[in-house]
């Protein structure tokens, strides 16, 4: 066992890490914005729009984040649409993340009691005003822990982006290796970049959660 | 390059019997080792309980792949021995499976009440039957859906087996795709057949869900 020898690829590494939270990032907002539009979609009066999404989610949810990736790598390219590798894996990832999103989403917003919402009107809130004070704080903290372990697992599922040759950590792996031979000392690195960038999130969200949803719950 | 024939759609149905063995091999040593984590972590004895929580966060912390490749590439390496593919294979898979369905059971244990185990050891029980008769039948209930639920994320982590060369259906769907130039046509085909294995299983979660929540 010697790591001396991946020490010269320090700055491939660093890389890598940088554009694996990249893509991490700008699968994340595109998906959470898919989930929000998505859970309205579902709750809104227009049927087949409805019904449409409800598509889309079992679609991407019951088929490997792999395939998907390739699908819009590979054949969007016959349709005359060729996207490169990083942005490829993103759309990919970010439709694949937004499938679970709006269930998340959605789930939140289903968790603020019809009650509240009808004391509200009572109290003479507007429509936006019922949102934003009484359906909105609980939808947001009921939805944060699982808006946070879905980010970590799409963190961790961006890995798949290398099968492309999008440029990201596990991309990086390969080229190191190729180079130096050390399988076992690359991929226990990797690893252990892996699991330090999603600990890194995990306490940051735990952080941010105890910060932002301070207020006590109702027992 | 050749046209797509009617071979090409015989050999990925036929692939899906390794998709399956693999997530039959994966539950038959993930599932075990699984429940070991979950009760480990509410053991009484405190490092077991730690120990059971970093294997739990280090398996939920790096990506499957990663797994895969420690064990495929990295540990012959290491070992100095030569690994069949399915040994590294199994052992990834098993650990991946231990590791989801170790914390989904523990949730389920710790969300019976500490009264149940109090009441099993008033009559008399011991720890063991208070566990298997009171403790886990209850456990078992709350935690279904999750569980059927993760044997989907485990079907569709078993399409990354084939990174590492292991023939089962989204390798094969590789091998088909890279001959007929037909990505849209063998891709579709193969996300259709993981569709039509996650999707039943999807819904059944989702009706033990409503059903449990129903009853209480």
């Amino acid at each position: 066992m010697n790591f001396l020898p991946l020490w010269r690829y320090f700055d491939h590494f660093a890389e890598g890490v940088v554009v694996t939270l990249e893509l991490t990032i700008v699968a994340a907002i595109a998906g959470l914005v898919i989930g929000v539009a998505g859970a309205v979609a579902l709750r809104g009066r227009v049927k087949p729009l409805a019904l449409l999404v409800r598509a889309y989610i079992e679609i991407f949810r019951n088929t490997p984040s792999l395939i998907q990736i390739f699908l819009i790598f590979f054949v969007l390219p016959t349709f005359g649409l060729k996207l490169p590798a990083f942005e490829a894996a993103a759309v990919a990832l970010s439709l694949y993340f937004g499938a679970y999103s709006v269930e998340i989403v959605r789930a939140g917003l289903d968790s603020v009691p019809k009650s509240q919402i009808e004391a509200g009107h009572c109290l003479g809130l507007t429509g936006w005003q019922v949102f934003r004070h009484v359906v909105l704080p609980p939808a947001l903290r009921n939805a944060y822990p699982a808006v946070t372990s879905q980010f970590v697992l799409l963190l961790l599922g961006t890995s798949l982006a290398s099968q492309v040759a999008a440029g990201e950590l596990f991309h990086v792996a390969g080229f190191v290796e190729s180079r130096t031979y050390r399988s076992f000392e690359v991929y226990a690195v990797i690893c252990a970049l892996y699991f330090a960038m999603a600990m890194g999130f995990k306490l940051l969200f735990t952080a941010f959660g105890l910060l932002a949803f301070r207020w006590p719950r109702r027992r | 390059m050749r046209s797509l024939s009617f071979v090409d759609f015989v050999s990925l149905i036929s692939a899906i019997q390794w998709t399956v063995m693999l997530v039959v091999l994966a539950l038959a040593f993930g599932a075990p080792l699984g429940l070991g984590l979950a009760t480990a972590r509410i053991s009484r004895f405190a490092p077991l309980r730690w120990l059971a929580a970093s294997i739990i966060q280090v398996v939920q912390g790096v990506p499957l792949l990663g797994l895969l490749f420690f064990f495929y590439f990295g540990m012959p390496m290491f070992l100095g021995v030569q690994v069949p593919a399915i040994l590294a294979v199994t052992v990834a898979y098993t650990l991946y499976t231990a590791g989801f369905l170790g914390d989904i059971w523990r949730g389920g244990l710790e969300a019976v009440k500490e009264a149940q185990w109090e009441a099993g050891a008033c009559l008399g029980l011991s720890v063991l039957q208070q566990f298997v008769h009171i403790i886990g039948p209850q456990a078992l209930r709350l935690s279904l859906p999750p569980t059927v639920g993760f044997l989907v994320q485990l079907i569709k982590g078993t399409s990354l087996a084939s990174i590492v060369g292991f023939v089962e259906l989204a390798r094969a769907g590789q091998v088909a795709s890279a001959a007929t130039f037909q990505p849209l046509m063998i891709y579709g085909v193969v996300a259709s057949l993981y569709f039509a294995l996650c999707f039943p299983l999807t819904l059944w979660s989702r009706s033990l869900e409503a059903r449990l929540d129903g009853s209480r």
